[in-house]
């Protein structure tokens, strides 16, 4: 879908410096953020939370038919990385090759263009991952 | 609550339909299901209409206003009801709510999508709505992409295979080729899966559903009249529904669907059968691997052993339980808002015995198990022949 600037902008702390949420009451750690806790609801205690951007293959599939916008990546991986903190989220995996990627193995959060609104459109950055080597 | 039957059924064939606009579509599916009721205009009082993506696919909103128009039934109340791939079923949902109530009397319901009208890639777009736009599709997932992410982890959980989850597949085209409705009504084999091109491994085009052009319509009436409309009335004992986180990373398991659980539970006690009394299911396939996690997740197989099953051909035509008899998404197609109202159309059918060569053998109760999006919404019905 076309993303205009103000939807771009408005999402800038969260996809450039991974600020989620915490539930200071129940302990539980959101990212994406949530102002609402799913466990506490209204007696929930949310407050911003920095991650790390650190953790492990959750899940992954290479994706052969992109979508509109993605069309000159492809094929590219889309993985669930397990945070750290907890939180699962979805993002692409950089700088990888079929064989490299499984289940388990460690990656570390790195800045990237995601998409861009049309061909002289407004670029979109956030986050992808990088698997963590030796 | 009044006890509510389905008195009529209709649907279009599925397929690229591209002779036939939106309106020519479910107005065929409609005038055949008022017909198999013998019912006129008159007798109708509410319409609902389930579509997820009319104003992407063909540029049209308000599109139940545009069916009461188009089947001469103004001016009773029109109400569209979206839920992305459940839009049928939670369409239905609401007309068994609104007969249940007492509020309305005899209701049409009908699910609708043309797809056909815009590019794949276009279409893959619009159906991502379904989907966290910011957080999932804005990333480069896509459908497909999602439901891999949930086959890897089922492969990696319980040592699914691929050639498991083609069964699936091959099992669906069978049982399309006896469906004269369906959109591929030919028989394929493991190896074809196989060799069919990745669209996210470990999915190929043969593990996913088509883009299809289709339509569906049921009609309701309370139980005690629905004899008035035709001899053989099937009761929907139980109608439920449940919700989930709508991006697949915030759920608490990506091998099962959490809304399923809950929807079929419910459904069984409120129809006070158990997973064994169901003679037939149609169960939403949308990728092979969403068949296999939803035989489990509705009981009919253990966590982690529904790619077996496939493959030992239990969810076949009259074996253990008679799995997507239809053909299923995959085989018969998958016209987004039209698939719940389907999987209803194809319920009645069989439990009516006018089910022709995919007919399953003395069939009295029947599910249906509709998703939204890879999760966020379910919903489950129980049909039984009166």
């Amino acid at each position: 879908m076309e993303m205009g600037s103000p939807m771009s902008w408005r999402m800038i702390p969260e996809r450039y410096g991974l600020i989620g949420t915490r539930c200071e009451n129940c302990g539980t750690n959101y990212f994406p953020a949530r102002e609402v806790c799913k466990k506490c609801r209204r007696k929930g205690k949310i407050v911003p939370m920095k991650y790390s951007g650190k953790g492990k293959i959750y899940s992954y599939s290479l994706v052969a038919s992109p979508p509109r916008g993605f069309e000159l990546e492809a094929p590219y991986f889309i993985a669930i990385i397990e945070l750290k903190e907890g939180p699962l989220i979805t993002g692409q995996l950089v700088e990888t090759e079929n064989e490299d990627v499984k289940i388990g193995l460690p990656v570390s959060v790195v800045f990237r263009r995601i998409q861009a609104s049309g061909e002289e459109g407004l670029i979109h950055y956030g986050f992808k991952f990088k698997i963590d080597r030796k | 609550m009044r006890r509510v039957a389905i008195v009529g059924a209709g649907m279009t064939k599925f397929g690229e339909r591209w002779e036939d606009s939106f309106r020519d579509l479910i107005l065929e599916a409609g005038m055949q299901a008022l017909q198999s009721a013998n019912m006129k205009g008159d007798d109708i009082d509410a319409l609902y209409g389930g579509t997820m993506a009319a104003g992407r696919l063909i540029g049209q909103e308000h599109i139940t206003a545009l069916i009461a128009d188009y089947m001469g039934l103004n001016p009773i109340p029109a109400t569209r009801v979206e839920a992305a791939c459940a839009s049928g079923g939670v369409a239905l949902r609401s007309g068994y709510l609104a007969v249940a109530s007492g509020h309305h009397n005899n209701v049409v319901v009908g699910g609708v999508e043309k797809m056909t009208d815009v590019s794949v890639s276009d279409a893959t777009t619009a159906l991502g709505g379904a989907g966290d736009q910011e957080w999932e599709l804005f990333m480069g997932a896509t459908f497909p992409a999602l439901y891999a992410l949930m086959a890897r982890r089922h492969m990696h959980e319980f040592g699914t295979t691929e050639e498991q989850m083609a069964a699936v597949s091959v099992k669906n085209h069978a049982n399309a080729a006896k469906n004269p409705y369906a959109q591929f009504q030919k028989e394929i084999t493991i190896e074809q899966v196989m060799k069919s091109k990745v669209v996210a491994s470990p999915l190929k085009v043969f593990d996913c559903s088509p883009i299809t052009d289709g339509a569906a319509a049921v009609i309701l009436a309370p139980l005690e009249e629905a004899k008035k409309y035709t001899d053989t009335p099937i009761e929907i004992v139980a109608s439920t529904q449940a919700s989930d986180t709508i991006a697949l990373h915030g759920r608490d398991s990506l091998t099962s669907l959490k809304a399923t659980r809950i929807a079929a539970e419910k459904a069984y006690k409120t129809a006070n059968v158990t997973v064994k009394d169901i003679d037939v299911v149609e169960v939403h396939d949308c990728f092979s691997i969403a068949e296999i996690i939803a035989t489990e997740d509705l009981g009919f197989f253990k966590k982690g052993e529904g790619g077996k099953a496939a493959e030992e051909g239990r969810t076949a035509l009259n074996s253990d339980i008679s799995v997507n008899t239809s053909g299923g998404l995959k085989g018969c197609g998958h016209p987004v808002g039209a698939t719940g109202i389907k999987q209803a159309v194809e319920v009645v059918w069989q439990l009516t015995g006018k089910a022709g060569k995919r007919q399953v053998d003395n069939a009295e109760i029947g599910m249906t198990h509709n998703v939204g999006g890879s999760g966020a919404t379910c919903v489950v019905h129980i049909m039984k022949r009166c």
